[in-house]
């Protein structure tokens, strides 16, 4: 029997195996920041440990920060005091820090794929569960705990029980208007918030080939919103157009043997998934969450579900869900009023993003009682929309081009979305109170979030766009 | 370290599914450097109106003053979304021991054991059935014995066994940690390094 491309990956960095218990997974690389770190580097102190291997670990700053005035001391005490304390550990311990004002500075899902940190055939852990991110490039990535970012500190290693596997199929072609983004909320709205969990997933299928590395990434991004520990993708020509030349990719005959091995990295056609799921890409239209967890979320053609079309057990968390976001059910999600636009977050911040939102809106403005806040993934991605001139674009429109960083996709920093206040935002969880207590996010892409930014209204991208 | 064994204690029931861990502990909370005084901020957005402290709402299940305990009873989906430890270490600071649900998402469940909160799975059904017993009456004892891995409605004996892997197991009962091991086997890891090139 052939192997998954996980079992590849994951048969490779086993150092042990605990009878009838968890393996020894060896990790490759190891990404931190500021908001999940400090008491792992406090609980390496208290055991008198070092860092084991500090040249496998890189730091940065970017829950905690804030986007505005980044080059003066962040005024918030604590998230300074957390900051700071990021500086010292990386400092005490020999960790390369890509804090603010470091021109490679950024989300730390962005800046590992944009520096080549993120390769092929790797296993990656970072306190964030949307590491997952990095499996766009046939990496095994997932998020852990500051208990496990103790271990990998300490160890290089964690362990681990071989997750279940499920392969998700998209075949066809997309339609116009259609984005990444709108493929994984219309997976999460069919398999629920909850659909993938215990498992490992790899997308594969003609649509999921055709998508760019940033694309495939936004993908990614979102296994961990059904429940996955992660999500991945077989690496191919697209993979390695995108590595060559970054910064810390292999380069000369480095690069010729590791092309090699990065190319056996695929799940043998005999190889057998726990579960397979297969989704015609025609059938997806641009998407919209209308509840509190991403799985809620619907076509923008559809109608919020009625109360008689879920099942009995869930229609009350059903019922509060649409009381918390102030909607009907039954009743259509398109021309929806929208106060706040919020494009940014490891799921879209991206160049080609950015891009997306400066081509539709070049030479429009957002609609006058909407605030649009565009935070780049990383210091390079605002450094090359500012190259490009879309930060004239934005302006010119009215929206606010802010220095980059997570902002109001957790609401962490002062970056909140007012209580009762509707957000369409380009993140990654509509939870309650995610964006400030109170605040109510609706979930799409860049595209449909732009177009929402110049109408003030949740409208279909299909009849804005020249098809 | 502390140890995991027999919890025996009433329960606060939370009859909520997809319970993710920004309802846990929101963001704006995630600032101290220490693993400490979480518990305060449990369920914060739940808990207060206006973000305020002296607006109790007192609807919430920890505000009503009808129930305590150790145990903490939760819909399916328990401790989705974000990997902040913090959800584990409010729960526990809070004074739970136990979290029951008829599934808990991966990360919280590893960030749980890691921190000595054991979270025991349990059929739907059972789940239903210990809510409303819980709810009908709030002094109803439940008996969690790791040993054996059973969880019991003590009232009418009715009984689930649960599962969980050998040796976390071993871990909580004795307050052995995942590094102690790995520290253990660091030999291994080198020889690894070293045959693999890394």
């Amino acid at each position: 029997m052939g192997k998954t491309l996980f079992e590849k990956i994951w048969e490779k960095h086993l150092v042990t195996t605990i009878e009838g218990g968890p393996s020894v997974l060896y990790i490759d690389k190891h990404l931190i920041h500021e908001v999940t770190s400090p008491q792992a580097f406090k609980g390496l102190s208290k055991r008198g440990l070092h860092v084991f291997r500090p040249q496998q670990v890189v730091a940065t700053a970017d829950h905690n920060v804030p986007t505005i005035d980044q080059h003066l001391p962040i005024r918030e005490e604590l998230s300074r005091k957390q900051v700071d304390a990021l500086k010292e550990n990386c400092a005490d311990f020999g960790i390369e820090l890509y804090g603010l004002g470091h021109p490679f500075q950024g989300i730390v899902h962005v800046i590992g794929p944009e520096l080549g940190i993120t390769q092929p055939g790797m296993t990656m852990v970072c306190g964030d569960s949307h590491t997952s991110t990095h499996g766009a490039f046939g990496t095994i990535a997932f998020g852990i705990g500051t208990s496990e970012v103790e271990m990998v500190l300490a160890t290089q290693c964690l362990l681990q029980t071989k997750p279940k596997l499920m392969r998700i199929n998209v075949e066809g072609n997309l339609n116009k208007g259609v984005l990444s983004k709108d493929i994984i909320l219309h997976i999460i709205s069919l398999i629920s918030a909850s659909g993938a969990t215990g498992y490992f997933v790899e997308y594969a299928g003609s649509a999921i080939r055709s998508l760019s590395m940033e694309a495939r990434m936004t993908i990614c991004n979102m296994s961990i919103e059904m429940g996955a520990r992660g999500g991945l993708i077989a690496p191919d020509e697209i993979t390695f157009q995108y590595m060559k030349g970054r910064r810390f990719a292999p380069s000369g005959d480095a690069w010729n043997e590791k092309l090699v091995y990065w190319k056996t990295l695929q799940s043998d056609t005999d190889a057998v998934f726990d579960h397979e799921l297969h989704i015609r890409a025609e059938d997806i239209e641009p998407m919209v969450t209308y509840g509190t967890n991403p799985g809620m979320g619907t076509g923008i053609s559809q109608h919020i579900p009625t109360l008689d079309a879920i099942e009995e057990k869930e229609r009350p968390n059903f019922t509060k869900a649409l009381q918390y976001m102030g909607l009907s059910a039954g009743a259509p999600i398109r021309g929806q009023k929208v106060d706040y636009v919020f494009i940014g977050s490891c799921t879209n911040s991206r160049i080609e993003d950015l891009r997306l939102v400066a081509d539709f809106v070049k030479g429009k403005k957002k609609a006058d009682e909407v605030e649009v806040w565009v935070v780049p993934g990383s210091k390079q991605v605002e450094a090359q929309a500012r190259e490009e001139g879309i930060d004239k674009i934005f302006e010119e429109a009215g929206f606010q081009l802010r220095g980059p960083g997570c902002s109001a996709c957790l609401g962490m920093n002062e970056d909140k979305i007012p209580a009762g206040k509707y957000c369409i935002s380009t993140s990654n969880r509509n939870f309650e109170g995610r964006q400030g207590p109170n605040a109510r996010t609706l979930l799409a892409s860049p595209l449909t979030a732009a177009v929402a930014a110049i109408t003030g209204k949740v409208e279909d991208v299909r009849d804005y766009i020249n098809l | 370290m502390s140890k995991l064994s027999l919890i025996q204690s009433t329960a606060i029931p939370l009859p909520i599914e997809n319970v993710d861990t920004d309802q846990i502990i929101p963001a704006r909370f995630l600032k101290a450097t220490t693993r400490d005084g979480f518990g305060k901020n449990l369920f914060r957005d739940w808990r207060y109106e206006n973000d305020d402290e002296q607006q109790p709402k007192k609807d919430f299940v920890l505000n009503s003053g009808r129930y305590s305990g150790q145990i903490l009873l939760a819909g399916k989906n328990f401790g989705c979304g974000s990997s902040r430890e913090h959800a584990a270490w409010a729960i526990k600071d809070f004074g739970f021991h136990v979290v029951v649900s008829s599934f808990f998402a991966d990360i919280f469940r590893n960030n749980a054991l890691n921190n000595f909160l054991l979270p025991v799975t349990v059929s739907p059904s059972f789940l239903d059935m210990l809510m409303s017993a819980v709810e009908q009456d709030p002094k109803t004892l439940i008996n969690v014995n790791l040993p054996a891995q059973t969880i019991t409605l003590v009232a009418t004996g009715a009984s689930e066994s649960f599962d969980i892997n050998p040796y976390k197991k071993e871990c909580l009962i004795n307050g052995y940690d995942d590094i102690d091991y790995l520290l253990s086997i660091r030999d291994k890891i080198e020889a690894y390094e070293k045959e693999t090139g890394i």
